[in-house]
């Protein structure tokens, strides 16, 4: 009898690992062609600059160098980088896939060089000389909305991007008229540097027989590049190939559609020979997307009692030079969950994107809503502080009640399903919150800087619905159960460190009553996987997981109308189950999967009318995002002498819905913590007044490593969506989302005994030894 | 000008001739066509290129592969026997040490040197003896799991023997 237990909801170890553990999985670099050639980009060192000259020469005698060239000679054949964002009135630079006449970021793409050795490619982009003139810069976004000051586009007569307003709930005028009091806050939120691991590569191999082309790309988006790079390159759709192999990290910095993957695609075309191009880690720090950089001020009309009654917010958003893939879209998505766990009856949103000379803004882990988490729930501290009310209480009280899901947010979003109440009821017994708060008072007696740090949060997942997104929100998958009775799962979405090449088996090995052995899941490749909108936004599994179910039930469907023909009943008396049909009742007689498939491909006895084949395709349009939320709680010592934090307990208690693989959720939280932990204890990408970037090498952008992590205690709340079959709702970035508040609040509770109630991000040693040096000398 | 230069590779005799300044991590990847070993930074920080040269950790984006010459090299490929995976791989792969991999070889490689030194204590010394190597997917929770997993599995063979 083999074990009934379902695969869904156990710990399972990855089918994907024996190939990464054994070094033979294959990244994009690892790809070996006959003939290949390589490319290395020349990149700007001036953060804007009038290109005078460029001489290729020298670098074109080169022995082994095939080509090299420059924007005026690909810019026309390649198209402009795309935008998906739809943001009305949006004011956008042309984006070339290499510089014209001017550079506008450090890293900008010059010129290009193609040898038959990556070693040469490099020699060749020595030897290129360019001449630069330097043009003023501008590199803080706030002056750049001033009247009279440098232009980052002289071309477009503004710095202003675009300008953004929302007004949601109740008036907010009155809200303010009825507060006792308004608070103010203004918070940072820096540019960060999403790093994954591997940098972004690409290599390309035209068929000029087929007119085709296939591009392997470390990317998350395969086949939003397939619907994308056609209109760049001039190969149809259905002439390309769009392969994303072993990715190695995304945290959406491969959420996009570069300016490299069309040049080598290009090149492939133009030299008639396979094409590859890696990334440098300088060129992934200068040219691949950052995150974050919004600066927000706010307002907060509340009552004596703490009751919130309206928000106002006013938010730049540095851009940087261009607008890549969702560029602007970003920061609007801060605006959809600023009013977080929380009913705040009115909310005044304005958004001004700016654009500077550094490199583009977007999508990186969580995308907006981090930024929106971090300052509602800092926030909350602060009014708890002003208002002399408790934290837990302050946020309780506004916490809609379980039963009031799906709960309306005067963003204009509709929470599927919650009970934030018992998240945090069972983050804080988790916690033992009374200890803590005791430890902290015995700490401060003491004289030590001990502080603890809560925070709740929301999210939005499973994007999306179609309505809400700007290419498509459905997810397509295909399920062919094979004549022996062989499962194979194609998903549209295209993981690359999620998992789901087991997730989605458990999920259909489950369904379909199969050992898990039997089922294989292919993804990422688009001759393979035919459609798809690929991975970003936690939807994998909610979004991609569900056309997966749709296509079983059809496999399913079907399947009972031949095995009712094959035991001589009718549909409705056929009962499936553990992989088995059979009509109790009525025979004895039982049809595995392995007999019932060779019965449909085999086709000689089949019901009339019956398509051979047992194969279904769906794309699964959701209703509704989802809204995973969870509570952090966070304990931290500040050294008085050396202002470095450590972290003494970590407490995480997310509601995703029904986990399919707990292994792998618990994964993607402390992955994401560890994120958070970057962002609020080392991280920043720093540009100085010359728009030279500072943090260019691994050397220079502080990451956490091991030591820096502290041992993490993880529950969790199973509150399911109603917006899919299997409930789920999204893991992916809540880490991120729910403990960068979590851990800022934390080091700021612990300095409150010195009076000091803010810190911009990164709290560096350096910063809040600072901030406790000037505090204690002032009250010396 | 290509010099000569002969190691060995996973206990193969290797012999090329290649220009002095080819890394050894390119010329285990483009010479010897062992693309286990990963390149993340070429500046000696993220360890995803570590390999043991004469049993001992190296970045190998910090050598010349011909200042390697007449030593032996383990690569990520070499570390299984027989078909066996090793102790740290196993662990790897049971406590889901890993996500998207691309880290993964030169973590292992680094835990293999830290457990067969005897560094792996406690978490705190597997944490403090994995500084060098960056993970960005784990939070390197899992991977201390994992190695500690190894650690025991170590133990366990020899109280076996
Ligand atoms: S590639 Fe060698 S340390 Fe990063
Ligand atoms: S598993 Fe992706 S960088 Fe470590």
């Amino acid at each position: 009898m083999p074990d009934q237990t379902p695969y869904i909801g156990r710990a399972m170890k990855r089918v994907e690992d024996p190939r990464l553990i054994k070094g033979i999985g294959t990244y994009v670099d690892d790809l070996r062609l006959p003939g290949l050639l390589h490319a290395c980009i020349l990149r700007s060192p001036y953060a804007h600059a009038r290109i005078q000259r460029i001489d290729t020469t020298a670098a074109k005698a080169i022995p082994g160098v095939v080509g090299v060239f420059t924007g005026p000679e690909v810019n026309d054949s390649c198209g402009l980088v795309p935008c998906a964002a739809a943001i009305p009135d949006l004011k956008a630079p042309k984006h070339t896939v290499l510089a014209s006449d001017r550079v506008y970021f450090v890293g900008h793409a010059v010129a290009v060089a193609v040898a038959s050795d990556p070693y040469i490619a490099r020699d060749a982009i020595d030897a290129i000389d360019v001449d630069y003139d330097p043009l003023p810069v501008v590199v803080n976004p706030e002056e750049a909305v001033k009247e009279g000051t440098p232009l980052t586009h002289p071309d477009l007569g503004t710095n202003v991007a675009f300008t953004h307003s929302v007004a949601g709930g109740s008036n907010i005028d009155d809200a303010f008229k009825r507060a006792d009091r308004v608070i103010k806050h203004r918070l940072y939120h820096q540019r960060l540097t999403p790093m994954p691991i591997e940098p972004r590569g690409a290599v390309a191999s035209y068929h000029a027989g087929e007119g085709t082309l296939t591009l392997w790309s470390s990317t998350q988006i395969p086949h939003l590049l397939r619907t994308l790079l056609p209109g760049m390159i001039g190969v149809a759709e259905n002439k390309l190939r769009i392969v994303a192999p072993e990715v190695g990290g995304g945290f959406g910095a491969k959420l996009n559609v570069y300016a490299e993957e069309a040049l080598v695609s290009h090149l492939a075309m133009r030299l008639n020979a396979p094409v590859k191009w890696i990334e440098s880690r300088r060129e992934n720090a200068a040219s691949t997307i950052h995150g974050r950089d919004q600066i927000g001020e706010y307002e907060i009309a509340v009552k004596n009692d703490g009751t919130i009654l309206g928000i106002k917010s006013r938010t730049i958003a540095d851009l940087g030079a261009y607008n890549q893939l969702l560029t602007p879209m970003v920061p609007t998505l801060t605006g959809l969950v600023l009013t977080g766990c929380y009913r705040i009856p009115a909310v005044k949103i304005d958004i001004v994107g700016v654009y500077t000379n550094k490199m583009s803004t977007d999508a990186y882990r969580g995308a907006g809503r981090p930024e929106a988490t971090y300052l509602i729930e800092r926030l909350m501290d602060v009014i708890a502080r002003e208002m002399g009310v408790d934290r837990l209480e302050l946020r309780l009280k506004h916490f809609p009640a379980p039963t009031e899901f799906p709960f309306a947010t005067s963003c204009g979003l509709t929470y599927d399903s919650g009970n934030y109440q018992g998240a945090l009821t069972k983050a804080k017994q988790l916690a033992g919150w009374d200890q803590l708060l005791k430890e902290r008072a015995a700490a401060r007696a003491a004289g030590r800087l001990f502080g603890v740090g809560v925070s709740t949060y929301v999210e939005i997942c499973a994007m999306g619905p179609s309505a809400a997104m700007p290419a498509g929100g459905w997810e397509w998958g295909c399920v062919r159960m094979e004549i022996s009775g062989k499962v194979t799962v194609i998903t549209g979405v295209s993981p690359h460190g999620q998992g789901q090449e087991t997730s989605f088996a458990q999920i259909a090995a489950d369904r379909l009553g199969v050992p898990i052995e039997d089922v294989v899941v292919l993804h990422g490749d688009t001759n393979v996987a035919h459609y798809g909108r690929d991975t970003y936004g936690s939807r994998g599994t909610a979004v991609g997981g569900t056309a997966i179910v749709m296509c079983i039930d059809k496999i399913v469907a079907k399947a009972k109308a031949l095995a009712a023909h094959l035991l001589e009943t009718t549909a409705d008396h056929v009962e499936f189950a553990n992989g088995t049909f059979s009509s109790p009742g009525v025979t004895n007689r039982e049809i595995p999967w392995a007999e019932l498939a060779g019965a449909a491909y085999i086709a000689k006895s089949l019901p009339a009318g019956f398509e051979p084949g047992l194969e279904a395709s769906s794309f699964f349009e959701p209703s509704n995002f989802t809204f995973p939320f969870g509570t952090h709680i966070c304990a931290v010592d500040v050294d008085r002498d050396t202002g470095h934090v450590a972290i003494k307990k970590y407490i995480a208690v997310d509601d995703c819905g029904p986990q399919i693989n707990p292994l792998l959720v618990e994964g993607q939280v402390q992955g994401g913590i560890a994120h958070s932990i970057g962002q609020v204890l080392f991280e920043q990408t720093v540009y100085d007044e010359n728009g030279q970037l500072l943090t260019g090498e691994f050397m220079d952008y502080a990451m956490p490593r091991a030591s820096d992590i502290p041992e993490y205690v993880l529950g969790h709340t199973v509150t399911p969506s109603p917006v899919n079959p299997l409930g789920v709702k999204g893991v992916g970035e809540a880490g991120t989302i729910g403990s960068t508040p979590a851990i800022a609040n934390a080091v700021l509770d612990a300095l409150e005994p010195l009076g000091i109630t803010h810190l911009d991000l990164p709290m560096t040693p350096e910063r809040v030894w600072q901030a406790i040096k000037t505090r204690t000398a002032a009250t010396v | 000008m290509p010099i000569p230069v002969r190691l060995r590779v996973n206990n193969t005799p290797r012999e090329h001739t290649i220009e002095p300044r080819v890394l050894l991590v390119h010329y285990l990847r483009d010479h010897c066509n062992l693309t286990g070993t990963h390149v993340g930074c070429e500046t000696g920080i993220c360890g995803a290129c570590t390999v043991l040269v004469d049993g001992k950790a190296v970045k190998s984006c910090t050598v010349f592969a011909v200042q390697a010459d007449g030593s032996d090299v383990t690569t990520i490929e070499g570390l299984a026997t027989n078909g066996h995976l090793h102790p740290v791989q196993q662990g790897f792969w049971d406590r889901h040490g890993l996500q998207c991999g691309y880290c993964t070889p030169g973590m292992i490689m680094a835990s293999v040197h830290l457990l067969a030194t005897g560094a792996a204590g406690s978490r705190e010394a597997i944490a403090e003896g994995l500084r060098g190597n960056l993970c960005r997917c784990t939070g390197y929770s899992h991977i201390i799991d994992a190695v500690q997993n190894a650690q025991q599995a170590a133990n366990a063979e020899v109280a076996r023997a």
